[in-house]
């Protein structure tokens, strides 16, 4: 069985993002960029399943700028065997991210397409139920735990209030949360390693897909700031200004 | 313009985060929804009662018992064909459902709104609540999902809206609940709670969770939540945690115990009318946030604010 792991490129998840002056973006010029957290997870957990032997190759497919390669080279230095990157200078929506998998996926026919549960630039938390309502098969979102037997995969999802887990016919569709695993380092000689894999580049014309954005972004602000305030001394200050706020009697 | 709100339940009771969804929805048009669920005639009973909705649509199948995406989506897209917007919280039902009916519909959807601008523009939050976009749709219907805290609620009576029974799509198949493991608590739930104590790393170990923050937390009536660092080290399960990818909150007052404030805690529960923070380090970044800070060791100044209260 193929597993197929989307990768995005992102704002380093250390850095604290800045609104450009002019309110139309983020400044993303000349800062550190890395894979989304959440699709480290993805390939960590695909390549864990191969190394299982549940699964047989791992491919990952990324959709961005050029530079989205050294995402993928980072996957593959993991351990991921083979990268597949859409080239778009113009940023690409879940919507038509999900219809450019939805292509890789007819090409490739995965067992499994195990995404990130959210990116965490645009923090939109879509493409992967999107990608299964296109495909037409199961999703099984907000993963913490992920078991394959057979043509079935079981997931246990966090869920409001706790755990869910679900059964699924494969092909599925997984969206991951933080507790799933924790990702390895790639090592110094898997990262000379993967410059050697198979990587190739393609564009969403290629697939004849569609990629318009449907929403414009009319102004980015910076969020009311807080301001820090005044500190006490000892526990019967913060005793006084409770009971002055009502909270405690 | 009519919208459709996905009325989020627990099989028994309406929760109270389709309150603020139908106040959302509310700024967009008529509010109808949707309760999907089996024996599900109670719940849309209470949901014919929230002030300002004209009609429920009530789908009472067994394949709708577990809220399962692959089989909700295709009613919702069915209902769809007389709606203008489908509005459902960012809950985790919502945020499973809502992007696989936008992507059968063809539209994008717009995640996680704060507030409605007009009949096509919205505001949401990115990077984590770093910055607040205004963003405008071209598409000829809504998919939307609503943050909680941004809007207030409906008010759960006065209204007397007609209720009527929707046909089921059926099952698909393409998923089968095996389980759910829902954690019960006498505590108020995080999302509605008016006060919250939350604890972090500091507090070493479950017990401690358990024997420091718990007690405080009863003592004011308060919610408990915690810091990724502290679900990860297991000392309380995952649905505690407050922030980015956990819950996001706004309580009248927030008591963070031994949380450093990383953005990502931050992005869930800034937007806290009071904010208190207690912390053995003085500069650790919390205190940037706080509008009242207390500087000193969590073991003895919380039980000591527990027992002063
Ligand atoms: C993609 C992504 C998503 C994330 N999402 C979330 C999220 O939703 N929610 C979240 O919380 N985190 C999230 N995180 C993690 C976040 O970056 C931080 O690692 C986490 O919030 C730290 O938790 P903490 O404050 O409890 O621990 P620490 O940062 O270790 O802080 C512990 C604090 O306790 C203080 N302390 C220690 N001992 C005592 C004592 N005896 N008395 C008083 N104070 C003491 C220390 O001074 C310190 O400030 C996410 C990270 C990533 C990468
Ligand atoms: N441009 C992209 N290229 C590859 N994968 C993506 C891209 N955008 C989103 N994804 C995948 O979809 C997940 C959810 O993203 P989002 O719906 O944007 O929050 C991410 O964690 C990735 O796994």
């Amino acid at each position: 069985m193929k597993i197929l792991v989307p990768v995005k490129r992102v704002l380093d998840y250390n850095v604290k993002p800045r609104v450009k002056a002019d309110g139309s973006g983020i400044d993303l010029a000349n800062v550190k960029m890395s894979m989304n957290p959440f699709d480290e997870i993805a390939v960590e957990e695909a390549i864990r399943l191969k190394e299982k032997g549940a699964a047989t190759e791992v491919v990952v497919v990324s959709i961005g700028e050029a530079k989205a390669q050294e995402t993928l080279r980072t996957a593959l230095a993991m351990g991921a065997d083979r990268a597949i990157l859409i080239v778009s200078e113009d940023k690409v929506e879940p919507l038509g991210v999900a219809k450019l998998l939805a292509k890789v996926v007819a090409e490739e026919a995965p067992g499994l397409i195990i995404l990130g549960k959210q990116a965490i630039d645009d923090d939109n938390n879509q493409t992967g139920q999107m990608l299964a309502g296109l495909l037409g098969v199961g999703q099984a979102t907000f993963a913490s735990a992920v078991v394959v037997e057979g043509d079935h995969v079981t997931v246990t999802r966090e869920v409001d209030g706790g755990a869910e887990t679900e059964k699924l016919p494969m092909p599925a569709v997984i969206t991951v949360d933080l507790r799933l695993n924790e990702p390895r380092y790639a090592s110094l000689p898997n990262i000379m390693k993967a410059k050697s894999k198979p990587l190739s580049t393609k564009t969403p014309a290629d697939y004849g897909v569609d990629v318009a954005a449907r929403l414009t972004t009319l102004k980015v602000v910076e969020p009311a700031k807080r301001t820090a305030g005044i500190k006490v001394a000892d526990v019967d200050e913060l005793v006084g200004k409770l009971k002055a706020m009502g909270v405690a009697k | 313009m009519k919208t459709l709100v996905w009325v989020e339940h627990d099989g028994a009771v309406v929760k109270d985060a389709t309150l603020a969804t139908v106040t959302a929805a509310s700024k967009l048009g008529d509010v109808h929804l949707l309760v999907a669920g089996h024996n599900v005639g109670a719940v849309g009973d209470q949901a014919a009662k929230i002030a300002g909705v004209a009609k429920v649509h009530v789908a009472d199948d067994a394949a709708y018992a577990h809220a399962l995406a692959e089989n909700v989506a295709p009613l919702v897209v069915e209902l769809m064909g007389h709606h203008d917007a489908f509005v459902a919280p960012a809950t985790t039902h919502g945020k499973n459902i809502a992007p696989r009916v936008a992507a059968l519909l063809d539209v994008m959807q717009i995640s996680d709104i704060l507030s409605v601008e007009s009949a096509d523009t919205f505001t949401r939050p990115i990077y984590a609540g770093n910055a607040i976009a205004t963003v405008q749709t071209s598409d000829k219907k809504l998919v939307i999902t609503v943050r909680g805290t941004a809007f207030e609620k409906a008010a759960t009576e006065g209204g007397s809206a007609a209720i009527e029974a929707v046909a089921g799509t059926g099952d698909t198949g393409k998923s089968n609940f095996v389980s759910a493991e829902i954690a019960k608590s006498e505590r108020p739930e995080l999302t509605s709670a008016k006060v919250i104590v939350s604890g972090g790393r500091a507090l070493q170990n479950s017990e401690n969770f358990h024997t420091i923050i718990e007690p405080l937390a009863d003592k004011l009536g308060a919610g408990v939540g915690a810091s990724r660092a502290a679900v990860d080290a297991g000392y309380v399960p995952n649905d505690y945690q407050v922030g980015q990818t956990g819950k996001i909150v706004a309580p009248e007052v927030y008591i963070a115990v031994g949380i450093s404030g990383a953005i990502q805690h931050l992005a869930g529960m800034k937007d806290s009318k009071t904010i208190i923070a207690i912390n053995k380090d003085e500069d650790a970044p919390i205190f940037q946030v706080a509008d009242i800070g207390l500087v000193g060791d969590l073991f003895k100044v919380v039980p000591e604010l527990t027992e002063k209260l």
